[in-house]
């Protein structure tokens, strides 16, 4: 079978009529892993006794006649900062190198249960944390379009086994960005949903107040299909939203004539590339040719939202990762004499550069002298970020903006410049700390053939009419 | 310079961290050329922006309600068995870096 523009609905049809069976397309995807990841490197772990026996269980299905449910057969991969029993769970470091989740993230258990087929674990940065990839502590994921050029991250290999046809769709965990730049810098679709939309049971904690599971996929569609699958109030995670969950799907094809779009002049300013603008723009007219209104908006304090993600992000993650002391589970040093130093030479062990420096960055903010400067300043900062969207939403329907300042940039171009990096981030941080939904969608391609990404920010809860007007642009472009 | 070499030594013992000697000197430069970046944010006037810790805070809460009561959009009932059945002893045990099947083994807290 075809692998490449495979997407969710044809996977299943395929099974479903017996063109070929789940077991046959979970090899394809296997053999096509074999010949490609070697120089991408998306996958740190493949699942494929898992993957085949839920692969049989559809065949099963399917020759007895029963309908598949909507993921039935179709081969999908996840990122490793999400628990999957008895397959090890790394979250892209040394420190949980030998983990072995005993119970599944409430995500991954959606998907399954609606007959998806588990091929393995993607690889992302330590933690989630970083843009490109390159703090993965097992190695860089390269871009499928330019090995040259990182995938973006954190979910870097989530992205680009989409983009590599290595997986139908994937999950990945977008805590500033982590979904929908990584999407953009490879060509795919990438979901955001709000905050609270799906369960993060299960999820490795990076920033508990802005962690997100979210699809990454090639159409639109798929990645609504996986948001239906995905979301709902689950009684094991507090902080997931009792609200009802439309159908996505359905809701697609409804018209956007006369959708209100808002477009922010602070996401059009110094640092964006002019191919990236060119390209948004250009989506803009489209947009306008479907029958949008184009609303200027303004979020006048988006050159704040970096630092602010940035204090708020790594003081929680501070805290977070604190559980890793090498006593229940995680590295743990040898030769330590006495258990604070055992503590120690763990962590010291096991965490990467990054990791290290925002544990230390969150733990200055956090401590006694420095509380109110840095963090209880950055969440008030986060309440104007955030008026921002409340007052722009007051006025549009959907906010169109770049995902990222620039396309994929080269490896080890920003590896040596923490701050350099986090910019990267600057237009996604803010959907992340307002806790609105954003999906990247691709827009077009630089002179270099490299990827553009339009984002489209929502109301919170609003996913359905993002991913309508994300559907709108797709196909109309 | 925001954060000195003392500075960075305490922050690490805070964070249960060791960092050798070439790691304090780079977390040195790293620290105070973020911080000096964030320092942008006392250009704004926060004073009537109450902070926002939580996004959950926006919706479900009963701002009528008390404490507790407020929040009861994320409680979910009781259930006394199922839900929440404890892992097995041996799979708990299962990811220990070292256990006599009983507790975690760690070294000695207190000399004797």
């Amino acid at each position: 079978m075809d692998l490449s523009n495979l997407t969710i609905d044809a996977a299943r049809s395929a099974v479903q009529d017996r063109t070929t069976t789940a077991v046959a397309l979970a090899e394809e995807h296997y053999a096509r892993i074999q010949k490609e990841d070697g120089q991408i490197g998306a996958f740190l772990t493949l699942s494929k006794e898992r993957a085949l026996e839920q692969a049989d269980r559809m065949d099963f299905m399917a020759a007895e006649g029963k309908p598949l449910p909507p993921l039935g057969g179709v081969p999908v991969g996840i990122k490793d900062v999400m628990s999957t029993r008895g397959v090890r769970t790394t979250a892209g470091s040394k420190i949980l190198d030998k983990y072995v989740p005993p119970y599944d993230c409430t995500a991954v258990a959606r998907m399954e249960a609606a007959g998806a087929v588990v091929l393995g674990k993607m690889n992302c940065d330590e933690f989630a944390m970083g843009s490109s990839n390159e703090n993965s502590a097992f190695r860089p994921v390269r871009n499928p379009r330019d090995l040259n050029r990182v995938p973006g991250g954190s979910s870097g290999g989530s992205a680009a086994a989409v983009a590599a046809d290595m997986a139908v769709v994937t999950l990945g965990s977008d805590t500033g960005g982590s979904v929908r730049q990584p999407a953009s810098f490879c060509g795919v679709v990438g979901l955001m949903p709000t905050y609270g939309r799906v369960s993060r049971y299960g999820l490795i904690a990076f920033a508990s107040s802005l962690d997100h599971i979210g699809p990454l996929a090639k159409t639109v569609k798929d990645a609504a299909i996986v948001l239906r699958t995905i979301a709902g109030r689950d009684p094991m995670d507090s902080t997931s939203a009792d609200v009802p969950v439309p159908d996505y799907v359905a809701e697609l094809d409804k018209p956007v004539r006369g959708l209100k779009l808002g477009v922010a002049k602070e996401y059009f300013g110094e640092g964006l590339d002019d191919e990236v603008r060119h390209a948004v723009e250009g989506a803009i007219d489209k947009f306008n040719s479907l029958g949008c209104e184009i609303v200027p908006v303004s979020l006048p304090h988006t050159p704040y939202a970096v630092p602010t993600y940035y204090l708020i992000a790594t003081a929680e993650a501070s805290s977070n990762l604190a559980r890793y002391d090498g006593v229940r589970y995680s590295h743990r040093a040898r030769a330590a004499k006495t258990l604070s130093d055992m503590y120690r030479r763990s962590r010291d062990q096991g965490f990467g550069a990054e990791v290290k420096r925002r544990i230390m960055l969150g733990t200055y903010a956090l401590s006694a002298g420095y509380y109110d400067a840095y963090y209880l300043k950055a969440q008030k900062v986060r309440t104007l970020l955030t008026r921002d969207f409340d007052e722009a939403f007051r006025k549009v329907d959907a906010i169109v903006t770049p995902t990222s300042p620039t396309a994929a940039f080269r490896l080890g171009e920003k590896s040596n410049d923490p701050l350099a990096m986090y910019l990267a981030d600057i237009y996604t941080v803010t959907a992340s700390l307002a806790g609105i939904p954003g999906i990247s969608v691709p827009c077009g391609e630089t002179r270099e053939k490299l990827p553009i990404g339009l984002q489209i920010l929502g109301k919170h809860f609003g996913e359905a009419t993002i991913l309508r007007v994300a559907h709108a642009y797709e196909q109309a472009a | 310079m925001k954060v000195t070499e003392q500075d960075v030594a305490y922050v690490a013992d805070l964070a249960n961290l060791e960092l050798t000697a070439e790691e304090r000197t780079g977390m040195l430069g790293d620290l105070n050329s973020i911080l000096d970046y964030v320092d942008r944010l006392n250009e704004l006037d926060t004073s009537d922006a109450p902070p926002m810790a939580q996004v959950s805070d926006r919706y479900g809460v009963d701002e009528s309600k008390q404490c507790s009561e407020r929040f009861a959009y994320a409680s979910r009932d009781d259930i006394p068995e199922g839900l929440r059945k404890s892992l097995p002893h041996e799979v708990a045990l299962e990811n220990a870096p070292d256990s006599d099947g009983t507790f975690f083994l760690v070294p000695k807290v207190i000399e004797r």
